[in-house]
């Protein structure tokens, strides 16, 4: 398995793609911090560029690497080798690929601005949010056979993540804005990763009074220690679940 | 050797394998024929564990080949459309296959092929650079680098010049006085002339017949591989 890691890293890292975005990560979080004389507004910037760029960067990349190893995995398989470790030696080098762009393009210049807990938590989560959609676009191959079809659905998968739930939550709150749905509300952000990745920061950031009564609920529930064991626990299923799903598909997949 | 057991497998409506079941047994060389779209890939990639049956089984030394993965490393396999990692070299993707396979079993490696095609003048080339003749003498190679026990060749003439298949079918014929069990599908009859001992004849998923290739001459009446066929197709 190490082995077929060693390759597909070797691999991704001659594609000039991932270093392109590791600089391109760079460039933007450098010039966010630079823009704004106050370092926790310069993080704020850049929160919101990292929840959109990383999830559509880890989801596309990931879903057009596969299909174009379609031959190497097809090599592969015909070897003595176990289809399970083929799959999960793609997501280690794919989650580690990402990994490593985004530690180096926003990490070392959050790290020079802003080397405190925000920053960490930062760090984590644009790290996690890499992984989660490396995950999620395996599922995304796994499933489709057609190429045209698989990115389709991994573009869609994105938009439905930062732009389709956010407006459906704003819809939730609206009709039901007589109604306690604040305890409801917080459930509901775990079926986000975004959401949920963005909520942790911004209580991080301590504005969580700007966001009113459901800002003052959430910060009660995630502020805690459960509240956030509870959520890196939401986290790290939307990390193993979609994985898993994939593994159990491609052991059955024809070649 | 490897036992296939009412096998089937169909891909949407098409039932590509129809309740197939063959045994085949160490150092023969069975040639698989049939029309177009009869069965002969899907059996392969069947034993290779690349497309997975609907029913049935198929056992390699008595073990099934479900799920189990360590009996690949005794099959040596060279597929119709050789397709590798376009961004490799020919070099790279032979250290790589030796490097994967090392861990299983320690094998003595047979480059003979590399040597004999010539493989070592083109060893830093891309693959994506490489005609269709070229890839195939690359496959060729990889299927005979580990010694198998087993080959399984799908078409391995198609695309390789004269001089070049006559290289292939020498080596298929010492590794067949090896003991070895060889697969092999092909529609060039003429070639498999000298080289197999046995014949699979697959029809529409199904197995026609089974049988040794004195025994088909004796029931055809015919001298060449080619005119047998031909006699049973036409009937």
């Amino acid at each position: 398995m190490k082995k077929v890691i060693k390759y597909v890293i070797i691999d991704i890292v001659r594609n000039k793609i991932i270093i392109t975005y590791t600089l391109f990560l760079f460039i933007i979080s450098i010039s966010v911090f630079s823009l704004e004389d106050n370092s926790a507004k310069g993080l704020l910037g850049l929160l919101n560029i990292i929840l959109i760029i990383v999830p559509l960067v880890s989801l596309v990349f990931s879903t057009i690497y596969i299909y174009n190893s379609a031959e190497f995995i097809e090599l592969l398989v015909s070897q003595p080798l176990q289809r399970k470790a083929i799959w999960l030696s793609l997501f280690t080098g794919l989650a580690t690929s990402m990994t490593f762009a985004f530690l180096i393009g926003a990490g070392i210049p959050v790290l020079i601005y802003q080397p405190d807990s925000i920053g960490a938590m930062m760090i984590l989560m644009g790290i996690l949010l890499s992984v989660i959609f490396v995950s999620i676009a395996l599922l995304a191959v796994v499933k489709s056979r057609d190429k045209a079809k698989g990115i389709g659905v991994a573009i869609l998968l994105w938009l439905y993540f930062s732009l389709i739930f956010d407006g459906f939550v704003l819809f939730l709150v609206f009709q039901f804005s007589d109604y306690p749905i604040e305890k409801i509300m917080i459930s509901v952000s775990s079926l986000n990763p975004i959401d949920l990745g963005r909520i942790l920061i911004l209580l991080k950031l301590d504005i969580s009074a700007l966001m009113g009564y459901t800002g003052a609920v959430f910060s009660d529930f995630f502020g805690t220690t459960i509240g956030m064991l509870f959520s890196f626990f939401v986290l790290f299923i939307w990390i193993i679940l979609p994985l898993w799903l994939s593994v159990i598909n491609f052991k059955r997949k024809d070649l | 050797m490897i036992i296939v057991n009412n096998v089937s497998k169909s891909f949407g409506n098409f039932k590509a394998l129809d309740n197939f079941s063959v045994s085949c047994a160490k150092g023969e060389c069975i040639a698989l024929i049939g029309p177009n779209g009869s069965g002969k890939t899907t059996f392969i990639k069947i034993l290779l564990g690349m497309v997975i049956c609907d029913s049935g089984f198929v056992t390699f030394n008595g073990i099934n080949i479900l799920n189990n993965w360590q009996y690949r490393s005794k099959i040596g396999y060279m597929p119709q459309l050789g397709r590798y990692p376009e961004n490799m070299t020919i070099g790279q993707v032979i250290d790589m296959m030796k490097d994967l396979r090392k861990t299983t079993i320690s094998t003595l490696i047979d480059d003979e092929l590399i040597k004999k095609f010539d493989l070592t003048s083109l060893i830093n080339k891309r693959m994506r650079t490489l005609s269709g003749g070229t890839k195939q003498k690359v496959s060729a190679a990889l299927a005979f680098l580990f010694n198998p026990d087993v080959l399984i060749l799908d078409e391995p003439t198609a695309g390789l010049d004269p001089l070049s298949s006559e290289i292939l079918k020498e080596k298929i014929v010492k590794e067949k006085k090896n003991g070895k069990l060889i697969l092999i599908s092909s529609h060039i009859l003429s070639e498999l002339d000298n080289l197999v001992s046995q014949v699979m004849y697959l029809q529409e998923g199904k197995l026609h017949f089974h049988k040794t290739i004195d025994q088909l001459m004796k029931d055809t009446g015919e001298d060449k591989l080619a005119k047998a066929i031909a006699y049973i197709m036409l009937q």
